[in-house]
Formats: C-alpha cells, structure tokens, sequence
C-alpha cells in the first residue's frame, strides 16, 4: 500500500510498504477514505518528539471502511467508521472510568518502559506518533491496523459525508474536552488560546456549554476571523498586548476561565520563549510555554485553567506563585475520545456543532508531503488539510 | 500497613525499594481479575510463555515440576527443572529450581486482594543465582542487568492479556508480529 512515512526534520515521503493484516483477535483492518493532517503532526514534523523512526507512517486522525476483522471484533466488513487516535483497551482501571487516554493495556509492553520513566506511568498507545507512545503505524495511508477495533472506532450512518464526522478522531473531542475541563459556568467570560482546529472547537464548545463570552486568541488573521464568526472576540497578540487587553475587556477581573490550546510550539519572540527556543535547541529544555504561563498569570482569582494544548517534557519558570497564590485549578490530559464520541456524533447529526468550515483543503494521499509543507509554512490560509486515498489525483479541492 | 516494624525495618515501605539496594527483584502490578482467575492461570506453567519475553518453552512434567528453556545471549539458550515449593490455590505460588539448573533461581508469586475493588496485586519476586565463569557473567547481564524492569514488562503481558484477552503488538504484518517475538 502507499502511505506517508517519516525520514526525518522536515522529510515525509509516500512510499510503497507491506499492507497491515490481522494479528489479534480483537483487532480490524481500515480501508482509510478520509485522513487529516493534525497541527500536533506538525510538531513530528519540526522533529520535536524523541523515538521517531525512519519509516514510521504518521497520522491519528482518519475514517474509512472496515475490511477485514478479528475473531473477536465487533465490527462488520463494509461498516463506516471514525476511529480514535487513542488505542485503549476498554477493559482496565482506567478505561472503565472512561480515562480512556490513560488506558493501561494500549502500549505495547516494551513501549512502556519510556513513559514510565518520563511521567511516571506508562498511557494509552496512540496512532502515528512515534514510538514512545507505542510505534502503531498511523492512519495517512490506505489501509490501517486498529487494535482493540470493539471499544474503539464509531459506526457512521449511511449519507454522513466524511467531512462532517473526521473530526470525531481527534481535535472536536479535544476541544470540547478543554471547554468541559474549564468547568464553564453560564455568565462567565473564557479566553482561548490558540484558534488551530482544537481552539476553534473549543470556542464552539464553550459556547454550548453556556459561555457568555469568548475571548479568542492568536496572530492569524484568518484563524481570528473564524473564532469571530462562532461569535468570539479577538486580541490578536501581534497587534495588541495580551494581558493587558484581556483585563480591559473584563473590567479587570480577568478571564474565569483560560484554554490554552497553542502547546509546545508557541509562536511570538516574546523574552521567555526565546530562552525556551534556546533551551530546546540545547536540549536544556523540551517545551516552550509562554501560553500557559500567560493563562495562569491572566486568569482570574479562584478560575480555572484547562490545557489540551500538548507538552512533552519539562518546562521552567512556571508561574508556581501565581498558580497559588491565586488558588486556581488546573486541568489537562490526552483526550479521552472513545467517552466523547457518541454524544459529539449525536451533536453533529443534530446540526449543533459545525466541522467542515475547518477544511480548508484536500488533497490525494499521493500530495501528503507537499500537504505538510503547506500546513506548516501557510498557517494563516491552511486551517486544515484532508487527505483522500481515494481522490483523483489530478483533481485537488 | 500497620503491623508492627521489626527491628531492622524503618518503616512500611517494601525491603525490596530499599536505597542500600536488595538482592530479591520483586514488582507488584495491579490486574482487573479475580485473584483465582489469575492463579489458575499462573499454575498451569505453560501459559506463561505467552507473557514471558524470553522464554522459549515450558513443559509440564508433574504436578509440581516443570522443564523451563530461556533465551541466552548469542542465540543459545539457558534450562532447568523448576519445582514447586508451596502452593496456596488463589493465594501464592513458590519455586525452586532443582539441582543443575543452568542458572539456579527461585521465587514466588502472590496474589492478593486490591483494595478499593481494583481486583488483584499480583507481586512477583525472584532470585537468579548465576554461574561463575566468562558465560556466567553474560547470563548474569541479561538476567540481572535490568531485572525489575524485564520483570514488570513480563508482569505488563500477563496483565493485559488477563485484562483484554490479548497482549499488545504495534506490529503491522504477521511477518513483523513474528520477528519481534523471536
């Protein structure tokens, strides 16, 4: 099969490789139809994740059709499905309080060992992002191999377009988990950080969840523009200063709530993230932070601060005092998609929550590599890039 | 918890976390099963070379003997009689290896309830003895350079296939799947 594999810093290829089979009774084949480049993608890409591999096929968010299934599967040749980017076993501690992402069976054993070391406990196996989280070949290809295919992936119904429904994988669960971790309480004020796919959806979602102002933050225009239309404000920080707009326009008090979905590739030469930028090119330090920190600082006494935004490592100069002094709460973690899937399907057959607007391209699976240049170089105009095995490739949309 | 200390013990912590370091290697893993479940399965020894990274093969003699053949470095492997020295059903297994082992070694695993409803601390102690000598030293790297951490991966395999009915693989072909476990 053909599918898009990592050689390096900037250096993704399609190439030909062996197509997946079946190993364990629980597992499925997925003939992929519709599969999107995610901005954490991106920071494979830039070669900040350790235990990436030559040849290892990238990708977590993708749909398609199931083609071949385990003994014990409880999917059907010919279902339509979304699958979700954490691999989680659904029978552990964890996966029976719904922390699906914290699930303890989804890595494979020697896999473990790393994050063990590194945070302490080993987490759920995700696809497509690099061997630490469990070497699983990713889903930007034609066919996938998806474990544990009976807790997993979500039937779609027949006349759902692709479009509407991908997002399912990855980044709408993500963004409604951040506004549901930011404990939304009706008449308060949210400032979002970030309006990539997950702050969008977050903005969306904190709306939803009674929200009576969002504040979205950025420095693409375009992004800015399409938080607006979902009915936020914008301060877009190349243009104005952030804390300082954020208190103006909450009468001082500050944001009740702080998302901050940029993570560990924050834009914007401010003087920490410099050191941070030095840092990490010195391997002194794994994240630039300067979004949280600028949440907590800017957040409200007593308010609360949700990051979906990704870190990896270690990060210092953490506004610790800040934090304490003005008894926030935080919260965070990897998506527990498999919890979320159902009623956001629910959402989106209901009209109430909007996904295609992020589309912003498709391409043939064959274009991928020409598709991460784009995402990366082109942030304002690329919102998001979908690839489709399937498409004509003389025919881009 | 709460018993009494003895005399050498500064407190509850288990001897074998001790900074002076211990010569028993013993994890403990929590497994959402009934402790019987994981006993039963445990006692019939030749399940575990399903959950045991470099075990070639384990063949039940008797009721309380089996014949275990491990990997050794340099593709050769490494075999003894292990037997069964206590055997309390849901509760814990003991073993020794029987006289020319190639690398004697002895253990024992337990099982008790977790508390909160969580199912089964399944703990796993063992003592390698290995053989003087250059080829001695090398089977001594492999069994006791990491122990506790090729002891809790075997630990990992046995929970997840207790768990979820399989034991993980990020392989992508059968041809992959089957060059890992070699």
């Amino acid at each position: 099969m053909r599918a898009l594999t990592w050689h390096g810093k900037h250096d993704v290829r399609v190439d030909t490789v062996d197509d997946p089979e079946i190993i364990n009774p629980r597992d499925a084949i997925i003939k992929i139809t519709s599969t999107a480049i995610c901005g954490s993608d991106l920071h494979l890409y830039d070669g900040y994740i350790p235990t990436m591999q030559k040849g290892d096929i990238l990708g977590h968010e993708f749909m398609g059709e199931v083609v071949e299934v385990g003994a014990k599967s409880s999917l059907q040749k010919g279902q339509r499905v979304v699958v979700p980017f954490t691999i989680s076993c659904g029978g552990c501690f964890h996966c029976e309080k719904h922390q699906y992402s914290a699930c303890e069976n989804g890595l494979p054993g020697e896999n473990q060992e790393i994050a063990q070391t590194l945070y302490g406990h080993p987490m759920a196996g995700l696809f497509g992002y690099s061997h630490m989280t469990g070497g699983y070949a990713g889903g930007q290809a034609e066919y996938v191999r998806v474990p544990f295919s009976d807790v997993g992936p979500i039937v779609i119904p027949d006349g759902v377009d692709d479009d509407k429904v991908l997002f399912l994988s990855d980044i709408l669960p993500t963004g409604w988990m951040a506004a549901e971790n930011a404990d939304i309480e009706p008449g308060d004020t949210v400032a979002v950080w970030g309006c990539g796919p997950v702050g969008l959806f977050a903005v969306q979602s904190a709306f939803l969840m009674g929200a009576e102002r969002v504040i979205a933050i950025d420095h693409f225009p375009r992004r800015l523009e399409l938080a607006r239309c979902f009915g936020a404000e914008t301060i877009n920080y190349e243009e104005s200063k952030t804390y300082d707009a954020l208190m103006e326009m909450t009468g001082g008090i500050g944001p009740d709530a702080c998302i901050d979905s940029v993570g560990m590739e924050a834009h914007g030469l401010f003087a920490d993230n410099v050191i941070d930028q030095i840092k990490v090119s010195t391997f002194m330090g794994t994240d630039r932070a300067h979004s949280i920190r600028q949440a907590i600082i800017a957040c409200r006494k007593g308010g609360r601060v949700s990051m979906p935004a990704v870190y990896g490592g270690f990060v210092d100069k953490f506004p610790l005092g800040a934090f304490m002094q003005k008894g926030l709460t935080l919260k965070t973690g990897q998506t527990h998609v498999q919890h979320y899937m159902p009623a956001l399907l629910n959402a989106i057959m209901d009209d109430k929550i909007d996904t295609t607007f992020l589309i912003s391209h498709r391409l043939p699976l064959e274009q991928a590599a020409e598709g991460y240049r784009m995402f990366h170089d082109k942030q304002n105009e690329v919102t998001k890039i979908v690839l489709k095995p399937g498409m004509d490739q003389a025919q881009p949309a | 918890m709460g018993d009494i200390l003895t005399p050498d013990q500064q407190d509850d912590a288990p001897a074998t976390t001790a900074k002076a370091g211990s010569d028993a290697t013993a994890k403990t893993v929590t497994i959402n099963r009934p402790r019987q479940e994981i006993y039963e399965f445990w006692r019939n020894f030749s399940n575990l070379a399903q959950v045991m990274d470099n075990v070639v093969a384990i063949e039940t003699l008797d009721d309380r003997r089996s014949h275990w053949t491990v990997k050794a470095p340099g593709g050769s492997t490494v075999e003894w009689t292990s037997l069964v020295t206590e055997d309390r059903p849901g509760e814990l297994i003991a073993w020794i290896s029987e006289e020319g082992a190639d690398v004697p070694n002895s253990g024992r695993i337990e099982f008790r309830d977790a508390p909160g409803g969580r199912g089964t601390w399944v703990t796993a102690t063992i003592l390698y003895d290995p053989p003087a000598g250059i080829i001695g030293k090398v089977i001594a790297k492999m069994f006791q350079r990491e122990p506790h951490i090729q002891a809790r991966r075997d630990l990992r395999r046995l929970k997840q296939l207790m768990e979820t009915g399989e034991i993980a693989t990020a392989a992508r072909t059968k041809a992959q799947h089957e060059e890992e476990q070699n």
